[in-house]
């Protein structure tokens, strides 16, 4: 059983990376908390849900959608789909011929990160501790077009060939002037949102897409050039959800304003 | 119907909404821009159902284990009023789950590809993987360390923007002195450090520290963990790119 080969070998992963996490907790309940653990059986089933769980998703994944956008992201990013079908003009291309990457670079950005499962974990959080002044699928979507966004960018980014520092250090700057003045309640989450994006599903895809740029556009060099899309992608989400607080603040204001 | 069932139900189509965009994505741009037929379509169709079955089973496993178990330790923790234990614990659990995370793994093989490449090592196999072992303790290190600042600045309750600022200068000033071969591969490794075991539980720790500590607030104090593991990778990163 070829499938059962493969569940095998993505519980052993995910198991690998879970002993480290469940050695820490019950060494710590035995050595220092010292008091049994509420509702052990509950806990240790959850655990075991999310081991399956887990498995189960990256076997998915592996059988299902990388190979199909690992390949895609090649195709696209292929000089002679880009041009068309000639051959021999790479050296002519310009970037904007290379429209269908950008749009790609959007769509897939948007769609990994909706189903990234560690975003959905911090997203029921936040609408669980505010009492629903955040809502999971506003931040949800609000993350998923800054991860959009900066995947295209990104991706414009390896085709054009400027230095990665000059956005990202512009993207701290805009950070820092927005979180002078969002609301104070959002700043650590929207920090957090940078980080949980680029997860399981995110970083095999958008990885695979910038290597097949990178190697794909004359001049540039897959080993320095291909790196650098995940950075962005955990950079503008940040500025995302900030904008987005920001904005419905205002549009709450300006109706109140009118009405007032 | 039987309630848990019901729950399981409403949990996977909840699952199977979040992947829709993918099939979405994936399926226009086979069809209508590369104009390729999908081989082995029933096999994406397989892997396609255990991934909403996998997610279903995850976001169950999530709040019944690993949310509940990591808000009750910060609270025993904060409450035992150890701040050696709770700071062995914050480090230990960023360092732990770092070591092992497999996407961390893979990106450091590739670092090391990248370092022999523009000649910084030597080319063969034992120095390559010296270096890869060698970044992963460094990024493991530097992720315990983030989280127990972050613990820390939750218990002294200081606003967060000034440590963000602070790790954002120190990114600029590495930037400036790093070699360029490993800038873009640092600026990535903020990203990949924090896998979808971590962030639960880093996320549990923080709000039930900011809930369990009187004069803190579970919303602006208890997040901003994340944050700190994905920004001093970047720093340590390079700066390991400096010394190697």
């Amino acid at each position: 059983m070829e499938l059962l080969a493969l569940f095998q070998q993505s519980l052993l992963s995910t198991l690998g990376d879970m002993i480290p996490i469940v050695t820490i907790i019950f060494g710590f309940q035995l050595l220092a908390i010292r008091r049994p653990v509420h509702n052990l059986k509950q806990v240790v089933i959850g655990f075991f849900y999310a081991l399956l769980g887990l498995s189960l998703f990256l076997m998915g994944l592996e059988q299902a959608i990388f190979p199909l956008g690992e390949q895609m992201a090649r195709q696209l990013s292929d000089p002679d789909f880009i041009s068309g079908g000639i051959s021999g003009v790479a050296e002519q291309l310009q970037w904007q011929d290379y429209k269908w990457v950008y749009l790609f670079a959007a769509a897939i950005g948007f769609s990994t990160t909706i189903a990234e499962p560690s975003l959905l974990a911090v997203a029921t959080k936040a609408e669980d501790v505010s009492g629903g002044v955040v809502s999971a699928g506003g931040l949800r979507i609000a993350v998923a077009i800054g991860v959009s966004v900066g995947i295209t960018l990104g991706a414009w980014r390896i085709v054009v060939g400027i230095p990665l520092y000059y956005f990202i250090v512009s993207g701290y700057i805009v950070v820092m002037v927005q979180t002078y003045f969002a609301p104070k309640f959002i700043t650590a989450l929207a920090y957090d949102s940078g980080g949980v994006t680029t997860s399981i599903v995110t970083v095999p895809l958008v990885a695979a897409l910038g290597l097949g740029l990178a190697s794909s556009v004359p001049g540039r060099n897959p080993l320095m050039d291909g790196f650098g899309l995940i950075a962005f992608a955990s950079l503008f989400p940040i500025i995302a959800v900030l904008g987005y607080v920001q904005l419905s603040g205002w549009m709450a204001q300006r109706d109140a304003n009118r009405d007032g | 119907m039987n309630e848990s069932f019901r729950g399981f139900l409403h949990t996977l189509s909840g699952s199977l909404r979040d992947l829709t965009p993918i099939i979405i994505v994936v399926g226009f741009f086979q069809t209508m821009i590369l104009q390729q037929p999908v081989e082995d379509l029933s096999e994406i169709a397989v892997g396609l159902f255990l991934v909403v079955l996998g997610l279903t089973f995850f976001i169950y496993g999530l709040e019944m284990g690993l949310f509940p178990i990591g808000e009750e330790m910060a609270e025993a923790l904060a409450k035992k009023g150890s701040l050696p234990w709770l700071m062995a614990f914050s480090f230990l659990l960023g360092f732990g789950t770092t070591i092992a995370e497999p996407a961390l793994i893979l990106v450091a093989g590739e670092a090391a590809e990248v370092a022999a490449a523009g000649g910084m090592i030597g080319d063969g196999d034992a120095e390559k993987q010296a270096y890869a072992d060698g970044l992963r303790y460094t990024i493991a290190f530097s992720v315990g360390l983030a989280i127990l600042v972050g613990v820390v600045r939750i218990l002294k309750g200081w606003p967060i923007q000034y440590l963000i600022i602070a790790g954002y200068l120190g990114v600029v000033v590495m930037t400036l002195f790093a070699p360029d071969e490993i800038i873009g591969l640092a600026y990535d490794t903020g990203g990949v450090t924090t896998g979808p075991v971590t962030v639960p539980l880093v996320t549990a720790l923080g709000v039930g520290l900011a809930s369990s500590i009187r004069g803190r607030n579970p919303m602006t104090d208890g997040f901003g963990l994340i944050a700190f593991a994905s920004l001093t990778p970047m720093i340590f990163v390079m700066g390991y790119g400096m010394i190697v």
